[in-house]
């Protein structure tokens, strides 16, 4: 199995229109807005990367506190606290909008309506290369979740974006749900070139002594290496059961982690949690993968998705 | 001053009584540090620990290559960094956040409280202020004598006013009654329990005193990033490890 080939391996790949450089993303929330990583890590380096969730309006967030750390992973309850997709738009965007990587927006919303006005607001900034689609998350009231946990709802969102923002559209799922494939078909079935999976799962934590709960929500979304076995499941499944490319995220903390998610069916990956515990983690990532494809004799990592053998 | 990752050598590792550990660090220390500033601390060595662990810099000379930590046995993390051995690494992200601030005028009346780990920034200040041509004095306080940390470091820098619980050294009782914190001064900065920081902050404003507190919020990443460490203020939700951990008390909400 093992040979050696002299060429580099290719490691582009492609999510709807949106070509990157390697299948390495950061996941949003985790990244903030690539900013904080600057000195860090090369985010030219970087596949892509996914800005912080934004919404129509300026949100405040969840009170304090926000998370609580778990075994292997940790629970957070931000609730999308971000300053709206015109303060975005203003003030942000002109200082991230060329780092030489492709810039992902992650989008959220109440109504379909407030998803489509902040993705038509984002259309007119050439530089965002494509849209995450937010129907997952588990720390807000309204929207997020809701969207995420029935076809229709899925649906109607993925329609409204879509008719609003001409470039790549990528839904993120919830893993909160019975059965992540028929929401992934029905993201499919409304135009997503591509939806990524998982988001955090519900979960909490209680303080035994205080008698209470770790987040100031009781509630709120579990990630890092504890969700990887799930996640992994989720993108094997979804990948056998929709045409559009997967992207894979959830616990990936190293290049072998990724490594799991391509073979399972994913195209591209996100990085998250793991961006905390070392801000460089994305470039080992990266070269592990290079380092794979040429152990393994392969000259694309394209070839490489889907490639488990059962 | 540019964030780094960087492996650090323990070159010693002091106990301070049964709850505090004093770890000094060898190696190339990354740019220049502020006091008030933090590092983030990857702890390899327990499994149930998860996440970095943030330490206020106690002390730092990149010159030397030497840094300062003052850890508290809080829990798994806090606890394997308190066992650390001489020899052993570790992994630091760093300097992170906000430092406290240099009044214009180097006469400036200056007084630096610290409460139990939180002396840790404070010593740092001291010796940064003194550096800077500026004569701080200090207000520490323990349950006993025995407790109070790092007082003779603090000693060499300036008057140092003392409270202890039981009486065994200086003024019987709270920090926040000592009779220190009665006069006005130009700038009083505090690091210690909340509560303290608190009764801190509210004679601050009865002396009409500006004041700076150094807070600890729980937090996951420490750049700014994942916006878990939020403390409400007049601007809203602002991450504590990035816009912070030291703020003027105007700026937040706790007497509304």
């Amino acid at each position: 199995m093992e040979k050696n080939t002299a060429a580099a391996p290719a490691l582009g790949v492609e999510i709807g229109s949106m070509k990157m450089a390697n299948p390495v993303m950061t996941a949003s929330g985790t990244f903030g807005y690539g900013e904080e990583f600057a000195d860090l890590l090369d985010i030219s380096s970087l596949g892509a990367y996914i800005v912080k969730g934004t919404t129509l309006n300026p949100r405040q967030g969840n009170d304090y506190p926000r998370m609580a750390e778990t075994p292997s992973g940790m629970l957070n309850a931000v609730g999308l606290q971000n300053k709206g997709v015109d303060y975005f738009a203003s003030e942000i965007y002109p200082r991230i909008r060329r780092q030489g990587s492709n810039l992902v927006v992650n989008i959220s919303g109440n109504t379909p309506e407030e998803y489509a006005e902040a993705a038509r607001r984002l259309a007119a900034l050439d530089d965002v290369a494509a849209l995450e689609v937010n129907i997952s998350c588990p720390n807000v009231k309204q929207g997020g979740l809701a969207f995420g946990t029935t076809t229709e709802g899925a649906g109607s969102v993925t329609r409204a974006v879509r008719a609003a923002w001409p470039r790549t559209l990528i839904v993120k799922l919830s893993p909160n749900v019975t059965d992540i494939t028929e929401i992934a078909r029905a993201a499919e079935a409304e135009g997503a070139d591509s939806v990524s999976l998982i988001n955090t799962f519900m979960g909490m934590a209680v303080d035994v002594e205080r008698r209470r709960p770790c987040l100031s929500t009781v509630t709120g979304g579990l990630s890092g290496p504890a969700v990887r076995p799930v996640a992994v499941r989720m993108v094997w499944q979804t990948a056998k059961a929709v045409k559009i490319p997967v992207i894979g995220l959830g616990g990936i903390a190293s290049g072998r982690d990724a490594m799991e998610f391509i073979l399972a069916g994913a195209t591209a990956v996100q990085v998250g949690t793991a961006n905390f515990l070392n801000p460089a983690v994305c470039s080992e990532v990266i070269a592990y993968i290079a380092d794979y494809c040429q152990r393994h004799g392969v000259a694309s990592v394209s070839e490489l998705v889907g490639a488990l053998e059962v | 001053m540019k964030k780094a990752l960087c492996d650090l050598a323990v070159a010693e590792n002091r106990q301070l009584g049964p709850r505090f550990s004093l770890l000094t660090l060898r190696g190339v220390i990354p740019g220049e540090i502020l006091p008030g500033q933090f590092a983030q601390v990857r702890v390899d060595a327990s499994k149930p620990t998860f996440l970095r662990r943030p330490i206020s810099i106690c002390d730092a000379d990149p010159e030397a290559g030497t840094l300062r930590l003052l850890v508290r046995r809080a829990g798994a993390g806090t606890e394997a960094l308190c066992q650390a051995r001489e020899g052993d690494t570790l992994n630091l992200l760093l300097p992170l956040g906000r430092s406290f601030s240099a009044p214009a005028c180097k006469d400036a009346r200056i007084l630096l409280v610290g409460g139990g780990v939180g002396v840790a920034p404070m010593l740092f200040y001291g010796k940064w202020l003194r550096a800077n041509g500026y004569r701080p004095e200090f207000l520490t306080g323990a349950r006993s004598e025995a407790e109070l940390l790092l007082r003779g470091e603090f000693e060499a820098l300036g008057m140092v006013h003392v409270s202890t619980d039981d009486g065994s050294a200086g003024h019987r009782g709270l920090v926040t009654l000592n009779p220190a914190l009665d006069s006005r001064w130009d700038l009083i900065a505090c690091c210690g329990p909340k509560p303290m920081m608190v009764g801190v902050a509210a004679k601050a404003r009865e002396s009409g005193s500006r004041c700076e507190v150094s807070l600890e919020n729980m937090m996951a990443c420490g750049l700014g990033a994942c916006l878990c460490c939020v403390e409400k203020t007049v601007r809203g939700n602002v991450c504590v490890c990035a816009e912070g951990p030291v703020f003027d008390i105007e700026e937040l909400t706790w007497f509304d």
